[in-house]
């Protein structure tokens, strides 16, 4: 009698606590499944606003607005090419630079480095990526602006001054700001993340390869090149998309230092502008609906090119899998 | 579980609270947005204006678009702008426009050996300049202009606003006025498509670049000229005289605006007549609603521009800017009488 009580009590209990148990279960999947589909309605908000927004100059211009260079407010005639040449043009140079360099300082701490510096060179990188971009707007306009306008600037310009092509790349008058300034400090700011990400894969490379590697006498290079950089070639890739990210969508530092004039310019050294520079400049000054309007498709058009990037990475990233599994 | 919600709940209350205080404290505050060219003097009327009534203003200098914009929006008591609307303009947004002061734009330089008003330059040279058809310091036709000065080979470094602003609308619409090549290809705006040059943000971007970069020229609101020790430029106006920036040479822009046959105040101050005029000179505006939304607030703004027509001239010209005439001022207050509450009487009675 009593062990019947005893008996029942307990599997009551089991199933209280199982109900308790699928409960807390269906919760946590219901508030995990939300928190992901809310990323879908919000970027879903996003792509609504800007598309409605930017009717009044799709409308206006057509698909001439990608390829007009033309930017003016008095007669309305807007055209987006040079606010996109800047925005592609300054990040291509900021990864041609970063990407080496964060590379090397990546493989100086995984692989060279001593140890006593590892932690201070590590701490310093992550110090730099944490700078607000409006710190490396100001330096940039009253350091390093200035030192490239009176030292570097004037010197490329007579290095290549002679030589065809690159006389027109590097063509004055020496600004101090400009397409190239704007692009180094891209550079500066995107070189953290790609040494932090691509530091933190090259150290998931098991110890066991390199040592087999040095073990058939392979040299340092020969072990990063042929061992570490094919390990950890995703999370390179990865980390080098989202520093070119960065740079296509950074805003103030840019817009400090890069000129703000809505022109395609051959030299490098000329003024220029960018998406992202343009609506900060702009916006709280668009008087009409469709100038506001055209700053709005210059939102969408960096929303798409972004995606394309990232589109185009994955797509990479899926075809080296790929060819590794076959 | 408990502990977080309850720091939570806590939090909100106090969240709750702080907003409730702000919002109490903004119900006494005057809020206005607007122009960049007279934020200067508004936050230093701003700051006497408190210490004497207590009452504080509250103005944004996001620039005279964006005050159109929000005055419209509703979003403030008043807007401010360098770029007067037009009358039509003013009655089908259901507004009042008044100017509150005015002062100059100066055309600024960085040569060697070229002192503050070392060098003169005329409307149509300046307007060649900024279309980079004169590219060059020692070009013939700014030669003609300074005999006997000293003018550097070296290329012009072109500085010009790249957000939009009314000092930029105020110094096109000159350029506009001066040369039909200028009014046929750029126009006059608070933002135009520059042919050439660099675009800096702000009176103090602007300032800044034109002293870095040497064999440079730029414009700026006097005040940033003066703050800055920039050297600014001569220049001749409607008369063919060569006039300095100062106060005596705005005046006399201002003295020959017709402020009384011009509906809405919609008067714009460059290129007047008269051999001692400035002509690049400009005012700048106050923006209200006719019906005002909140008349107590309406009621309180225009005490505050009362009491700066009243005791603020000194102010203004230690900025240098200038105060305006007191006939004008007698039409403004005139002008008020149309900011009416809700039962149609007008919200502000006098001082």
């Amino acid at each position: 009698m009593t062990q019947d009580v005893l008996a029942k009590g307990r599997n009551v209990d089991r199933a209280r606590t199982l109900k308790r148990f699928n409960t807390m279960d269906a919760a946590f999947r219901g508030v995990t499944f939300s928190a992901a589909v809310l990323v879908l309605v919000l970027l879903g908000g996003v792509i609504v606003a800007l598309v409605e927004g930017s009717l009044p100059a799709w409308r206006a211009f057509g698909f001439g607005f990608l390829t007009t260079e033309s930017w003016n407010p008095v007669t309305e005639r807007f055209g987006a090419l040079a606010p996109i040449y800047g925005t592609v043009v300054t990040s291509i140079i900021a990864l041609i630079l970063a990407v080496p360099v964060g590379l090397g300082i990546a493989i100086f701490l995984t692989e060279l480095c001593p140890a006593f510096l590892r932690r201070p060179i590590g701490i310093a990188i992550e110090l730099l990526a944490g700078i607000p971009s409006i710190i490396y707007g100001i330096w940039g306009l009253f350091v390093f602006a200035p030192f490239l306008q009176v030292y570097v600037q004037p010197a490329l310009i007579n290095l290549f001054g002679d030589i065809p092509v690159l006389n027109s790349l590097f063509a004055g008058p020496p600004y101090g700001i400009g397409i190239l300034t704007a692009s180094l400090i891209l550079a500066i700011m995107i070189l953290p993340f790609i040494t932090a990400i691509t530091r933190d894969v090259f150290e998931t490379t098991p110890p066991m390869l390199k040592e087999s590697a040095y073990g058939l006498g392979c040299t340092t290079w020969e072990v990063v090149y042929k061992v570490v950089l094919p390990f950890t070639r995703v999370g390179v890739i990865g980390g080098v998309m989202l520093g070119l990210g960065r740079a296509l969508g950074e805003t103030m530092a840019v817009t400090f230092v890069i000129g703000n004039a809505h022109r395609i310019s051959a030299s490098i050294l000329a003024p220029g502008t960018t998406i992202s520079a343009s609506i900060a400049n702009e916006f709280t000054e668009a008087v009409g609906d469709l100038y506001t309007s055209s700053l709005i498709a210059l939102g969408l058009i960096l929303f798409i090119i972004t995606f394309i990037v990232l589109a185009a990475a994955r797509y990479m990233l899926m075809r080296i899998e790929r060819r590794l599994g076959n | 579980m408990k502990f977080i919600s309850r720091t939570m709940l806590g939090g909100m209350v106090a969240g709750a609270m702080a907003l409730a205080t702000i919002g109490l404290a903004q119900a006494t505050d005057i809020a206005g947005a607007g122009a960049t060219f007279p934020y200067p003097i508004y936050a230093k009327w701003a700051d006497s204006y408190k210490k004497e009534t207590g009452d504080s203003l509250n103005y944004q200098s996001i620039g005279s678009g964006g005050g159109i914009k929000q005055i419209k929006a509703k979003t403030v008591t008043f807007g401010a702008s360098d770029m007067p609307l037009k009358a039509e303009d003013l009655e089908a947004a259901g507004l009042i426009q008044f100017p509150m002061v005015m002062g100059g734009v100066v055309p600024v330089v960085n040569l060697d050996g070229i002192q503050p008003g070392g060098i003169t330059l005329s409307g149509e040279v300046l307007s060649q300049i900024f279309q980079g058809k004169i590219a060059a310091w020692n070009d013939d036709a700014i030669k003609a202009l300074n005999p006997g000065v000293e003018l550097p080979s070296s290329a012009i470094a072109v500085v010009h606003r790249s957000d939009g602003s009314g000092t930029t609308f105020i110094f096109t619409d000159y350029l506009s006025k001066v040369s039909p090549n200028w009014k046929g290809e750029v126009g006059a705006a608070t933002s135009v498509q520059w042919p050439v040059g660099i675009g800096a943000k702000g009176n103090e971007g602007v300032a800044n670049n034109v002293k870095q970069t040497k064999g440079s020229i730029g414009y700026v609101e006097y005040a940033y000229a003066k703050q800055n020790g920039l050297t600014h430029a001569k220049l001749l106006n409607k008369d063919g005289k060569a006039v300095s920036p100062e106060a005596p040479t705005f005046q006399a822009a201002a003295a020959n605006a017709d402020w009384k046959g011009t509906p809405g105040f919609n008067v714009i101050l460059t290129d007047e007549p008269g051999a001692d005029s400035w002509p690049i000179s400009g005012a700048t505006f106050i923006l209200m609603h006719k019906k005002a939304a909140n008349p107590e607030e309406s009621a309180a703004a225009l005490k505050f521009f009362a009491w700066a027509y009243k005791n603020g001239d000194a102010a203004a010209e230690e900025l240098a800017y200038v105060p305006m005439p007191d006939d004008v001022v007698a039409l403004v207050e005139e002008a008020w009488k149309q900011v009416v509450g809700p039962d149609g009487n007008p919200v502000f009675k006098g001082m």
